[in-house]
């Protein structure tokens, strides 16, 4: 019987914090025992910017602020089975979403570039303007969540999920025994 | 920095003389802070808006706060702080008056008055509004014009309106022929036509002059709740609690005061029977509302008119004067000793939800029109925290009619667990629209017979909360143990489309929920937004379980009736029309979602930053 091949899983930081990659580190030395079941491909730990095949699993961080957010997140939809929408942000939106309150203005997303960089107290922009490199990706009217974008196979809920409920999810998806979580493991009251 | 307009308006104040009016106004109703609606509807009356500065006066003089009074003056449809045109002029907008020429009558009146939808004209003669069913869907396209209505308008018809309207005529001498010489019964028939096609036994056919209200007189508290309780007489505003028991518990309950209101707040889009009633048969609603009061021995009452109805507001006036003058209303009724009892009209101001009785208690109580947690039930804690039975204008007429008549008669009609009859207020693609008194038990398919509706493909029994039923089951019944409606029963022919109405009742609810839960404020947002993806084309399959699982939840946890009843246009459709929906989801072929679209979201950026997306502006290197 030939060896079963690892799975490939794919990792992806979009309008996040970053928080969610560190509590994927933070399965610590079960890293190791993961690592004998899967490859990473496309990820910010591999540093690899494509795909280099298609993916098993796909894991999103964040949620989507502006273009290149789509563009990376509807990439990973086509190219992996299975998508995770990893923590808070990639779920609802998150922290990056509270600028989706600002509703009752004319021109809300010029309102907010306005108050972080010109208006705003506390700041110190020597500049006064609003950045403007046409390097930088263009911003969305509003922040999406990831299921708002692409369809998203399942959350992991959490700010930042925990190191075990990451590693326990990942360990039963790669084994098909995950259907969702129960209630005792996601409640925080 | 340029001033906001609300802070000139702070600033330049009311005059002196104005002052004094909105004060007498408060003063009419001895400043009593309950009487809140009265004072505001005058104050809308003779200024045409509720002013920052007018309700500062209004809070002085009834000892509330300012947010007090804003609270409830924001709440009612029919209030506004801006100034309303001399002549208001709210077309309805109902799915009936969709389907009936509304876009050709609004599309004439903005013509002629060259104002759109929701603006006034510069000079403040007229303001143009929607608003929803006024309860006149037998004779769509109507509007309200000022405290008027005017039916089946056409577009010929409104540019005569407007000229004789700019040309200085008041809206009564237009809308009503000889208005100063009619009395209000000939100005309320003349605006519009009751259209009763089937009068049954108890309340459209003769009506013996209060021949219940002397039975009651005879008999006393004790035996008429014993006689509503053997008719099996249940409420027709739609919930169907039997009427005896309510008017025993009340009874039952200790208090100094008690009270008797009459619910004439039709509404759910579709009903407009208790409007017949009202006009032809008001003697027999008063009577009703005194037998109620002999039986729980209440000395108040009050009949809540729903601000549509106004135009019918004389002619009730005029009943009750007529009551009193001979001795039915007033002190002493029919010479019994210790038999006092009158009525006040109450004037409602155009919210759906007052027709719950919490919400309609709380409106009379001059709060705004949020339901109340139950319980405590109206019954024991009612209106000012007495006892109260709230009944339905046609409940009251026929509890009237049994007194006379006799409870066994009544229950020799219609089925066991509904008897008697009840008024349908038909209307939608049919031949003859209006009003029918048919018992209970009465198949849809008979009925639709009945109104010339062969052809009818869908039927919404008791308007949006109720349910829609298709072809294959119209053979169903119009009782409480099959398919309970209030009075509506609105008919769509194959030609119409299910989601549109469905869109349209949604967005009717998102309008007019109340705000106070959660779910429902929030949740029938979402419901109409995904139901616009139908509509769109861009649904999924998945959305189909969506809209249960969002309905279910508005369902459990909201408090009243509205949340409890507002997914009904959704859940009744999916599971009767399930056909609609499937065919028009359809899965994505790369799981992308159709509903995102990229060029609509980062168009404000792409202006704002004055250049174009290095990765969705195909062009860009060209």
């Amino acid at each position: 019987m030939t060896e079963l091949r690892k799975a490939r899983v794919a990792t992806a930081s979009l309008a996040g914090c970053f928080g969610c990659h560190m509590a994927i580190l933070d399965m610590d030395e079960r890293l190791i025992d993961l690592m004998s079941k899967v490859e990473i491909d496309r990820s910010p730990l591999t540093d690899f910017k494509q795909f280099t095949r298609r993916c098993d699993i796909g894991i999103i961080e964040g949620g989507c602020c502006n273009e290149e957010n789509v563009h990376v997140l509807q990439d990973f939809r086509r190219n992996c089975d299975v998508l995770i929408a990893l923590g808070q942000c990639a779920i609802m939106g998150g922290l990056p979403a509270m600028r989706n309150a600002i509703m009752h203005s004319d021109a809300p997303l010029r309102e907010c570039l306005e108050e972080a960089f010109i208006t705003g107290r506390n700041l110190t922009n020597a500049t006064h303007n609003i950045p403007n490199d046409p390097a930088l990706p263009l911003l969305l009217d509003e922040v999406y969540a990831c299921n708002e974008v692409v369809e998203i196979d399942h959350n992991i809920p959490g700010c930042a999920p925990s190191g075990d409920i990451i590693y326990d999810t990942l360990i039963k998806l790669l084994a098909g025994k995950f259907h969702g979580f129960e209630r005792e493991t996601i409640r925080f009251d | 920095m340029a001033s906001h307009p609300e802070d000139t308006a702070q600033k330049s104040g009311l005059s002196l003389e104005e002052k004094a009016t909105i004060r007498s106004i408060c003063r009419e109703v001895e400043d009593d802070p309950a009487r809140m609606m009265d004072i505001l509807l005058r104050v809308q009356d003779r200024f045409r808006c509720i002013s920052a500065p007018a309700m500062d006066v209004i809070a002085e003089a009834t000892g509330l706060s300012r947010i007090a009074v804003e609270g409830v003056a924001s709440f009612y449809a029919f209030f506004s702080s801006e100034p309303k045109g001399r002549v208001t002029i709210r077309l309805c907008d109902d799915i009936i008056d969709r389907f009936s020429g509304l876009a050709s009558v609004t599309a004439a009146f903005e013509n002629a008055l060259s104002i759109t939808v929701g603006e006034t004209t510069p000079d403040g003669a007229f303001s143009l509004e929607y608003t929803p069913c006024i309860g006149l869907c037998d004779q769509a396209p109507a509007a309200m014009v000022n405290d008027l209505v005017v039916t089946n308008l056409t577009a010929e018809r409104v540019h005569e309106i407007v000229a004789a309207l700019k040309a200085g005529a008041p809206p009564e001498e237009v809308l009503v022929d000889r208005y100063a010489e009619r009395t209000p019964y000939q100005r309320a028939k003349e605006m519009v036509s009751n259209n009763i096609r089937h009068a049954g036994p108890v309340l459209l056919g003769p009506v013996p002059e209060d021949a219940g209200l002397e039975a009651a007189v005879e008999t006393g508290p004790a035996q008429i709740i014993r006689t509503l309780e053997t008719s099996g007489l249940r409420g027709c505003g739609g919930a169907g609690f039997p009427t005896g028991r309510k008017w025993r518990a009340a009874a039952a309950t200790e208090a100094d005061r008690r009270f008797v209101i009459c619910n004439a707040d039709e509404g759910e889009p579709g009903t407009f029977k208790d409007r017949v009633l009202l006009t032809e048969r008001p003697h027999l609603v008063f009577e009703g509302m005194t037998i109620a009061a002999r039986a729980i021995g209440a000395k108040e009452g009050i009949i809540y008119l729903r601000g549509e109805y106004v135009y019918l507001r004389d002619l009730l006036e005029e009943v009750l004067a007529d009551r009193r003058n001979r001795g039915l209303l007033g002190p002493a009724i029919m010479g019994v000793d210790g038999f006092d009892f009158d009525i006040r009209l109450q004037l409602g101001a155009g919210a759906y939800i007052c027709g719950e009785e919490g919400a309609l208690i709380s409106s009379c109580e001059g709060l705004p029109g949020e339901p109340k947690t139950r319980p405590p039930f109206p019954v024991t804690r009612g209106y000012l925290g007495c006892p109260t039975v709230v009944n339905n204008v046609e409940t009251l007429c026929h509890a009237a009619r049994i007194l006379g008549t006799g409870a066994q008669w009544f229950a020799g009609m219609g089925t066991k667990d509904s008897p008697g009859t009840k008024l349908f207020s038909v209307s939608g693609d049919c031949l003859n629209p209006g009003i029918y008194e048919l018992p209970y038990g009465v198949s849809i398919r008979d009925l639709l017979e009945m109104v010339g509706a062969e052809d009818a493909a869908a039927v919404l029994v008791g308007g949006p909360s109720g349910t829609m039923i298709a072809r294959d089951t119209f053979d169903r019944r119009l009782a409480f143990d099959d398919l309970a409606t209030g009075g509506a029963v609105v008919v769509f022919n194959g030609d119409r489309n299910i989601l549109e109405i469905v869109e349209y009742y949604m967005s009717f609810f998102v309008h007019e929920s109340c705000g106070y839960c959660t779910p429902c404020r929030v949740g029938n947002v979402f419901l109409q937004k995904a139901i616009g993806k139908f509509r769109k084309g861009l649904a999924n399959p998945s959305d189909i379980a969506y809209l249960r699982d969002l309905s279910d939840t508005i369902i459990e946890t909201s408090r009243c009736g509205l949340g409890m009843t507002s997914p009904n246009p959704i859940l009744s459709t999916l599971e009767n029309f399930p056909l609609v929906y499937s065919a028009v989801a359809k899965p994505s072929a790369d799981r992308t979602r159709a509903t995102f679209d990229i060029q609509s979201a980062i168009e404000n950026a792409r202006q704002l930053a004055k250049r174009r997306s290095h990765i969705y502006d195909r062009d860009f290197t060209k």
